[in-house]
């Protein structure tokens, strides 16, 4: 067989995966419907806020309850420990007391 | 067009053979190639997966959220604030909430404590019941039991009968949820009758309004902090993301270990390659075919690395659940719940993703390649 020809068959293998995995993720997204309703559900029915991810403190665990300068108050000067602070940030327009307004603001 | 189909093919036939000369360097160029893609594409799943969850599944948190600061610490919202919003045109259902941390000194894990709302009939507690998520079954196993016993931050011990469990589809909200009644979670935490809630959670008669409202929250309650459900999705769209923090930091290294491992392949010419690009030239190839050669070359290594990358991290991710990324996110927690993401793909990003990883590698292969084509055969092979 020729070099070409078999490359062009590994990459169309390639995109024959793909594909595979587009159509594994319509059949997920349905599949996943009423356990994505139950959530929904439960979220609603106990005005939960936040996802579950990141349990190891409070300001990881309920980020969008927390303040910004939250993971800084254990102590005075202390820095943020956990490594989650890093994979969350706050968003820039959070909460009209979530931080100081700028000069234009105010 | 069939002359110019069998010409590419001829030229794709040579750039393998030139290719498989040297084997043991290519094939780690396309390794970590792959690998790179796979990590980027990785995170991007990842990140969009999450990210479509927490849009979907926290459509239903509080439309606003009242909470009280003092010193800018927060603190119990007074229990008549609750009777003040009840008066805010547009106010629907204000109803104060009790719910707190809880370490468990046991496993080391937090748990969230929760009294449920009056409204939900479902979760309605008697004192001495409790209804758990999944990972604090898990972590406790109180499947066996029937019990969870828990020692409270004054050491008293209290033995909660499971109602019930909650369902493990829902862990990713729930994993680390202790709902209890209200006399039991004043008791546990030693708090007075009337003193107050962590927070007063609102419901709104006209969504555009909420502005207006929070406005006048603020002015009525000046040292009260409020968040909309907004604000809450809002915090969501930034989780994850693969150009913020640990997985910034995480990849950098690897992308400068594949930026200078690709610039050296692509752009410093080994003598062979200038030798050999000067014998082409010499035996009648044109510049433009040198080109077509390489770009091939660059073509199907990218190509490669791309579509295999990103095959395997979308197994990666909705298959096997993210198995490399868990470390990362479990971060210190004991208590880390189990999911399954449903697949998301954020075409824009990835479309983003083969732009910055094909598209200069493909590049980088092209410049040296053009500069040692258009130089004479004899001085290239000398």
């Amino acid at each position: 067989m020729r070099k070409s020809t078999a490359a062009m068959i590994v990459l169309a293998g390639g995109l024959v995966l793909l594909l595979l995995e587009v159509v594994h993720g319509v059949w997920r997204n349905g599949a996943d419907a009423p356990a994505r309703g139950e959530r929904a559900e439960l979220v609603r029915a106990l005005g939960l806020s936040d996802l579950a991810l990141f349990t190891e403190a409070r300001y990881t665990r309920h980020p969008t309850q927390a303040d910004l300068f939250t993971p800084f108050q254990d102590a005075p000067l202390s820095l943020e420990h956990f490594p989650t602070g890093s994979l969350i940030a706050p968003p820039r327009d959070f909460g009209p007391s979530g931080r100081f307004a700028t000069e234009q603001e105010k | 067009m069939r002359h110019w189909l069998a010409r590419q093919r001829y030229l794709v036939d040579f750039t393998l053979a030139a290719l498989l000369r040297r084997k043991g360097r290519n094939l780690m160029l396309l390794f970590i190639y792959t690998l790179v893609i796979f990590i980027l594409a990785s995170v991007t799943f990842f990140g969009s997966a999450l990210r479509h969850e927490a849009r979907t599944v926290l459509k239903g948190a509080p439309e606003v959220t009242v909470q009280n600061l003092v010193m800018g610490r927060h603190a119990m919202a007074p229990p008549e604030w609750v009777e003040k919003l009840k008066k805010v045109r547009g106010a629907r259902r204000v109803e104060g909430r009790l719910w707190g941390y809880f370490y468990d000194k046991a496993n080391g894990a937090n748990y969230t404590v929760m009294v449920p709302s009056q409204y939900d009939r479902r979760n309605a507690l008697q004192d001495g019941e409790t209804i758990i998520g999944a990972g604090i079954a898990r972590v406790r196993d109180v499947r066996r039991i029937g019990h969870l016993f828990l020692l409270s931050p004054k050491g008293k011990l209290m033995k909660l009968k499971v109602k019930r469990i909650l369902p493990e589809t829902s862990e990713l909200v729930s994993a680390d949820l202790v709902l209890m009644s209200r006399g039991d979670f004043l008791r546990f935490f030693d708090l007075p009758q009337n003193g107050g809630y962590t927070d007063i959670a609102m419901q709104v008669r006209n969504r555009n309004e909420v502005t207006k409202i929070v406005e006048k929250i603020s002015k009525m309650l000046p040292t009260a902090r409020v968040i909309t459900r907004d604000d809450v999705l809002r915090t969501y769209e930034n989780v994850f993301s693969w150009r913020e923090g640990v997985v910034l930091a995480m990849l950098s290294a690897a992308l400068v270990a594949f930026a200078i491992f690709a610039f050296d392949k692509a752009s410093g010419l080994s003598a062979e390659e200038r030798r050999e690009i000067g014998i082409l030239k010499a035996v009648g190839w044109e510049t433009s075919d040198i080109l077509a050669m390489k770009l091939w070359e660059g073509g199907l290594v990218s190509l490669f690395a791309f579509i295999f990358g990103v095959a395997a991290a979308y197994a990666h991710v909705f298959l096997f659940d993210a198995g490399v990324l868990a470390p990362v996110l479990k971060g210190w927690s004991v208590l880390y719940p189990q999911f399954s993401l449903t697949p998301q793909v954020d075409r824009l990003q990835l479309a983003t993703l083969a732009f910055v990883t094909v598209i200069p590698f493909t590049a980088a292969t092209l410049v040296p390649i053009w500069k040692a084509a258009i130089t004479d055969p004899d001085v290239v092979m000398r």
